[in-house]
């Protein structure tokens, strides 16, 4: 009987949103638990800042250019290397609970596999991906997904109090609700049993109760949440009053004060943060980020804490199962997410081609197996979520295989530096209705440094640079400082050595998410 | 400009004579014969409603069917769109090939990427379909038939 792997993801979640990282909204005890007893990590970076590249990263174990997946709406093929096929292979018994989103949701020809397993019910006589169990849910009742068929099959009637998240015109709904009319907020009164969060701890406390003591097993429990929209259960929504939500340090308070700092940024960042240029479907096409008040993004960030809270405790139900099942000392558990939020950082909301510290800083807690007897540790060198892949290989004594581009995590910063952990890097790559952009990211040191390709708001020779020691919220972009030029240009030439192979012929945007 | 309005392009080069391509793609009767995820097709005078894969209908209206000029043009009408034109060219190569595009004009944008997004693996499924000389005969296969 070997080690068993709980991997937990949770989606667009701050690296700021955790206890053990400082945070001090959402009371996350049982993470931050985990955190105390085994590694925290403090510079973990996803290789895109969007849903469907960012998962198959995890999957993959391949950055976005390799795997193809260079923005969301662009499917990863079924047959891409997948380390759930490696696990699966190696005597594992593998599920996966919750959001995938390796293909795109927005599917009416249900031409997609995980639309059309979902439809059906799961994988039968076989495998998916790897995972012998598909159990799917997103950020609400919408799509062919389980959680959508099973709320539509026992309560309906809740189905109408969730955030409508497109609107009539499919594109990412900007209407405002709650108390301060903040988008993408809605008073939802669901029971909280009924809530995707829940639901999927419930899902995942079932398998795990129809598997033999002594099967090992790999188990992807990937939360929808705190992903917007913002609509946990009301009945929770009082554990944290938003009047009292204190405005980030990232927030820049005064508007003149958040138009100068974007400013200094390549001209796309001005032209969103005024409603000029959407550069990708992931943020509300018509919402306007200047017209974002202070108490819209206090409740914002309540509610963020609040689908954090749940999220924690199902978690932490899941553990007392595991616990349960006598499996306690041999269960690894891994804690991250795809990819911040901006959070008002610079008075913006959502995500896009922005890299900064609020999408590219990332919660990753790995509280190995007690029977490894690992010890804590914090890890601040850089490492990405391309390196989980391989760390589950290794936690189940199988060797990577070498399609795999990343590295078993390492365990302290001495074994960082002895295995070479010096970078990360982040791409974008987006093309959508006529608007294009693409960026270059590495993070190496205490610098952030972006290189823009061409695109439509870009020549080319645009960038950003970042000193984390002296600027910890990017406030100052230093790309022009000639007093900088010799370093910026040993870390763009650091970055471009880095490029990771492009798979080719590239995969076509086949639907806008 | 803030259009809500887009237009998607797809083509693809099939290694058979336009005018072989064209008899498939020319019949609208045969479309679920190629477009992966179409379950129904029914055409009635110049109505065609298809059934997609999810169980939605989609009404549409026959627009142009040029045997000459070999192009095909239909609009969806469901209330979802506001505008829609789906436009199949097929294009003569002179070397026994021919290229075939498929543009999708639609208002909201997000439904011409949803559509015309499919219309990619359409032509794929349309060149398997003649390079490989098969006699299609059912709706094209959608993600169920291979998946298991």
């Amino acid at each position: 009987m070997g080690r068993k792997i709980l991997f937990v993801t949770t989606d667009q979640q701050r690296y700021d949103t955790l206890g053990c990282n400082g945070g001090l909204l959402a009371r996350t005890p049982v993470v931050d638990g985990l955190a105390a007893g085994g590694i925290r990590f403090e510079r973990a970076h996803p290789q895109s800042v969007v849903c469907m590249p960012s998962r198959s990263t995890m999957l993959t174990g391949q950055h976005p250019s390799t795997h193809g997946v260079w923005m969301n709406g662009v499917p990863l093929p079924v047959d891409a290397p997948s380390v759930a096929d490696v696990l699966h292979g190696a005597g594992y018994r593998t599920a996966l609970i919750g959001k995938a989103h390796f293909q795109p949701y927005l599917d009416p020809f249900l031409r997609f596999e995980e639309n059309a397993i979902s439809s059906d019910g799961e994988p039968a006589g076989g495998t998916h991906r790897g995972f012998e169990h598909l159990v799917t849910a997103t950020h609400g009742p919408v799509g062919p997904l389980h959680y959508a068929r099973w709320l539509a099959a026992e309560h309906p009637e809740s189905i109408g109090g969730f955030y409508q998240v497109l609107d009539g015109s499919l594109q990412v709904n900007d209407a405002g609700g709650g108390e301060t009319g903040a988008p993408q907020v809605a008073i939802n009164p669901i029971d909280r049993g009924w809530y995707h969060t829940d639901w999927v701890a419930d899902r995942t406390i079932a398998w795990l109760d129809s598997l033999p003591a002594d099967d090992d097993w790999f188990c992807w429990m990937s939360f929808p949440d705190p992903h917007h929209p913002w609509d946990p259960p009301q009945s929770e929504v009082g554990r944290i009053d938003w009047r009292d939500v204190p405005l980030p340090a990232g927030y820049p308070g005064r508007p003149a004060e958040r138009r100068r700092i974007i400013d200094g940024k390549p001209r796309h960042w001005r032209l969103w943060y005024d409603g000029e240029l959407v550069s990708n479907y992931e943020a509300p096409a018509r919402w306007v980020p200047a017209s974002l008040t202070g108490d819209q993004l206090r409740e914002v960030l309540a509610r963020d804490a609040v689908e954090c809270e749940l999220i924690d405790e199902a978690l932490g139900r899941v553990l007392a199962a595991v616990e349960q099942r006598g499996w306690g000392d041999d269960v690894d558990v891994i804690f991250t997410t795809d990819h911040g939020e901006l959070g008002g950082d610079f008075g913006l909301l959502f995500k896009g081609p922005y890299h900064v510290d609020a999408l590219m800083r990332l919660p990753l807690v790995w509280r190995p197996a007690r029977s490894a007897s690992a010890a804590p540790a914090v890890v601040s060198r850089p490492v990405g979520l391309v390196d989980l892949a391989p760390t589950f290989c290794a936690i189940a004594g199988v060797e990577p295989p070498g399609w795999m581009q990343g590295r078993p995590l390492p365990v302290t910063d001495g074994d960082a530096d002895t295995r070479g952990f010096e970078r990360v890097l982040t791409a974008w790559d987006s093309e959508l209705f006529g608007v294009d952009v693409h960026l270059r990211t590495m993070m190496r040191d205490h610098w952030v440094c972006s290189v823009y390709r061409p695109g439509t708001s870009h020549d080319g020779t645009e960038g950003e640079l970042y000193d984390l020691d002296d600027d910890p919220l990017q406030r100052v972009n230093l790309w022009a400082d000639p007093e900088r030029r010799a370093l910026r240009d040993d870390l763009v030439a650091d970055l471009e050595d880095h490029q990771p192979p492009v798979r080719s012929p590239r995969l076509l945007l086949e639907a806008p998410v | 400009m803030r259009s809500n309005r887009a237009s998607v392009r797809r083509q693809l080069r099939i290694g058979r004579p336009a005018g072989e391509v064209w008899d498939l793609v020319g019949d609208p009767a045969r479309l679920a014969e190629w477009f992966p995820g179409i379950v129904a097709c029914d055409v009635d005078g110049t109505t065609r409603t298809i059934t997609t894969g999810s169980g939605v209908p989609m009404p549409e209206q026959l627009l142009t069917i040029d045997p000459l000029q070999r192009r095909f043009q239909y609009r969806i009408t469901a209330p979802l769109f506001t505008e829609h034109l789906g436009t199949i060219d097929v294009i003569d190569l002179d070397d026994g090939t021919s290229l075939v595009v498929y543009g999708t004009d639609a208002d909201p944008a997000t439904l011409a990427l949803v559509i015309g997004g499919a219309t990619g693996q359409a032509l794929e499924r349309l060149r398997t379909l003649l390079e490989g000389d098969q006699i299609a005969t059912g709706p094209a296969p959608g993600p169920a038939a291979g998946r298991r």
